[in-house]
């Protein structure tokens, strides 16, 4: 019997990737959050409040677009699989995702989508701006070009927070209630998983926590001034997604982005 | 995209004229008066500006024409908006993201030209989701598979281009420059259309196949967009035609058009292995044009008065989207009063 | 219920160009209405500079006032150079 017992009990492997392969992990996470947060700002065209809106929302929606395909193709560059942006997005399964849960959480109301978009424009303003001094030319040129692009967002998020948060009383309720639906989302932003400590560590790319403090500052104050109040610490957090453990709304939602392609193998578009 | 539509009084509304261009600007001469007068302006081909003097009934044939050109682009989002989430690949995904958004842009731009006539945006809203002023026909049809997207671009935004290439000389100055901006930003729509059937024909069998059931769907209800004809039985409501054409808002006849995008869709078609589903289309010699067999004008009036797979879905989406909204425009209004009163209080 | 008030819309197309009208568009206020234009109307890199400006803001001449605004101008060719003859062998004028 004795022989048999260590197959019982053994630690799943979790090995860092180094060189080549930790900048493909790493631009995978980004590129990961970038893509689910577009799939997501995809389902408002149509259904914004009002028309400009849905031009607003749809240009978000690109430019996330955009990124994640640079990140994946990057990655895929990187990997030593030889995958492409669409191998990489269409052919993995939800364990193999790398995303955050806050961008999966399904389409809410209006108030959601800007306590959202507030929380991760900032989130990803403080992440760029750093990546421009990436060891990696490539994904530092990523940064440098998206740090424009989110600075957008994130103008664009505060002043709908502005305006809902010290608009009427419905709309001060019902931001106020978002900010607090995502508030459990936020702590897995900053917490240093080991792809992204090891990326750190090797001047690739950031340590998460690292910026929490001035995303914190930055909303902070925007709450403050909208007349709303920043929710204390939730009872739960969401964690996992850096390890692919995701909520239960991200297989849904890939099973969306993914069956037309999947439906067809090999063929092209 | 656009389509050409119909008003309540199942008026035809696309652009359009024919060689009758010539007669209209003569008799538009001799009624000229008064140098700088409306007809004196539509006459010498000059346009028309917001706060000209101008016949009632032009101003309110535009209205309606512009209303539901803007909301045709509106409720044209939803089709193609469908695929969004699905889109085969991420290059894909962007192109059609962008180009629903063009559509919402585009509905704007029209919108904008609408309300230099003295209507309210929110007014021609309303009218659209009561039901009051109608949009293209053909986004009541479903979008089924991928290929749709495809031909989508390719029939309709191609129909839409026919329509509309004419209007960027209309002779409502805001009008005008808005299709010509339109016309702009659409050169790639249609193009993007081609290129996923041309990669759909080259495809595995399967995809050689939806984009063969793409192309037998659409075709018919594409060549609706035009409107029924200008003459014979089947022609309807036709009566405001020359008149728009006196004015300048139409530039070629229903049937026209309709030629012209056959004969040039026919040649793309081939190019594309498709066959379209028209057993009678073939190549007249002497008319130097394609023979095409007989249109189901019921059809098209059937979908018209609402009896279309999609019309009570596309307006329920449209007004459950405002709806929804409509507190986040109250909250912006508030804010702005607000922010107002405290600017004014801090001057004070 | 409103769609915001009616902001009429100028691009500078680049530099060295005027502000030029290209539209209008609903906001709550400037700063959204700013915010509204760039997306709407220069998505395509039509623009280095956007102005937007509240529609009930513009001074307009009227269409009545057209003959006594712009027709006394029809007259003063000297304000334009091509009215001067000067010899054809001088340079630079």
């Amino acid at each position: 019997m004795s022989g048999d017992v260590t197959w019982v009990g053994k630690a799943p492997e979790s090995v860092v990737p180094e060189g080549d392969s930790l900048v493909a992990a790493y631009c995978l996470q980004l590129g990961d959050d970038a893509l689910i947060y577009a799939q997501r700002l995809g389902e408002w065209i149509s259904r914004a409040p009002q028309i400009e809106e849905d031009m607003a929302l749809g240009n978000i929606g690109l430019d996330l677009l955009g990124q994640a395909r640079a990140l994946l193709t990057r990655s895929g560059e990187l990997d030593g699989t030889g995958r492409g942006e669409d191998d990489l997005a269409y052919f993995r399964d939800e364990r193999e995702f790398r995303c955050v849960h806050l961008v999966q959480q399904p389409r809410g109301d209006f108030a959601f989508e800007m306590a959202r978009m507030v929380w991760f424009a900032a989130y990803q303003r403080e992440l760029y701006a750093a990546l421009t001094g990436s060891s990696d030319p490539v994904l530092a040129a990523i940064a440098a070009k998206a740090v424009k692009e989110v600075d957008y967002h994130r103008d664009h998020a505060e002043q709908w927070v502005l305006r809902l948060g010290d608009g009427t009383q419905e709309s001060h309720e019902r931001m106020q209630a978002a900010l607090e639906v995502v508030l459990p989302y936020l702590a897995e932003l900053f917490d240093d998983d080991a792809v992204s400590s090891a990326a750190a560590e090797a001047g690739i790319g950031v340590l998460p926590s690292s910026l929490h403090d001035a995303v914190v500052a930055r909303v902070a104050a925007l709450v403050e001034r909208a007349t709303l109040t920043l929710p204390d610490d939730s009872r739960w957090r969401s964690r996992g997604g850096r390890r692919g453990v995701h909520d239960q709304c991200m297989g849904y939602l890939l099973a969306e982005m993914q069956h037309i392609a999947r439906s067809h193998p090999g063929a092209t578009w | 995209m656009y389509g050409n539509d119909f008003g309540t009084d199942a008026e035809p509304l696309n652009a359009a004229e024919g060689g009758a261009l010539d007669d209209v600007l003569q008799s538009a001469t001799e009624r000229r008066t008064t140098p700088g007068s409306f007809d004196d302006l539509i006459a010498r081909e000059q346009r028309i500006e917001p706060r000209d003097d101008m016949p009632d009934d032009y101003r309110k044939t535009l209205i309606r024409q512009i209303a539901q050109h803007a909301h045709s682009e509106i409720i044209g989002m939803q089709p193609e908006g469908n695929w969004i989430s699905r889109a085969p690949s991420l290059r894909r995904k962007a192109i059609l993201m962008a180009k629903v958004q063009d559509e919402a842009g585009h509905g704007l731009y029209l919108y904008s030209a609408a309300e230099t006539l003295g209507v309210d945006r929110s007014e021609l809203l309303d009218k659209l989701h009561s039901g009051r002023q109608k949009y293209s026909s053909i986004f009541n049809y479903p979008t089924a598979t991928w290929a749709d997207v495809g031909a989508i671009g390719w029939l309709v935004d191609g129909a839409a281009i026919m329509n509309q290439v004419p209007l960027c000389r209309c002779s409502y100055g805001p009008y005008a420059r808005a299709m010509i901006r339109v016309c702009k930003e659409e050169s790639f729509h249609q193009r993007q259309g081609f290129e996923i059937l041309w990669t759909l024909a080259r495809g595995t069998d399967d995809q050689k196949a939806m984009a063969q059931d793409a192309a037998d769907r659409w075709w018919w209800p594409a060549l609706m967009m035009f409107g029924p004809p200008d003459t014979g039985e089947a022609a309807k409501g036709g009566g405001h035609t020359e008149q728009s054409m006196a004015w300048g808002i139409k530039r070629f006849s229903n049937d026209d058009l309709r030629q012209k995008f056959i004969d040039m869709t026919v040649p793309q078609a081939q190019k594309l292995g498709l066959t379209l589903p028209d057993p009678d289309l073939r190549w007249n010699e002497e008319r130097g044009h394609w023979d095409f067999g007989a249109i189901d004008w019921d059809e098209l009036w059937r979908v018209i008065k609402g009896d279309g797979p999609m019309n009570a879905a596309r307006i329920a989406h449209r007004v459950t989207a405002h709806d929804d909204g409509a507190w986040v425009r109250e909250a912006a209004t508030a804010y702005a009063e607000k922010s107002a009163a405290r600017t004014k209080g801090a001057v004070a | 219920m409103s769609e915001g008030a009616l902001y009429e819309v100028f691009v500078r197309p680049k530099r060295g160009l005027s502000h030029v009208h290209v539209g209008s568009l609903h906001a709550p206020d400037a700063t959204m209405a700013l915010r509204n234009a760039r997306d709407l109307y220069t998505r395509r890199q039509e623009g280095v500079s956007v102005w937007v400006v509240a529609a009930d803001d513009i001074t307009a001449s009227s269409p009545d006032e057209k003959d006594s605004f712009f027709d006394p101008a029809a007259d003063k060719v000297y304000r334009h150079p091509t009215f001067y003859d000067v010899p054809e062998d001088v340079e630079y004028l």
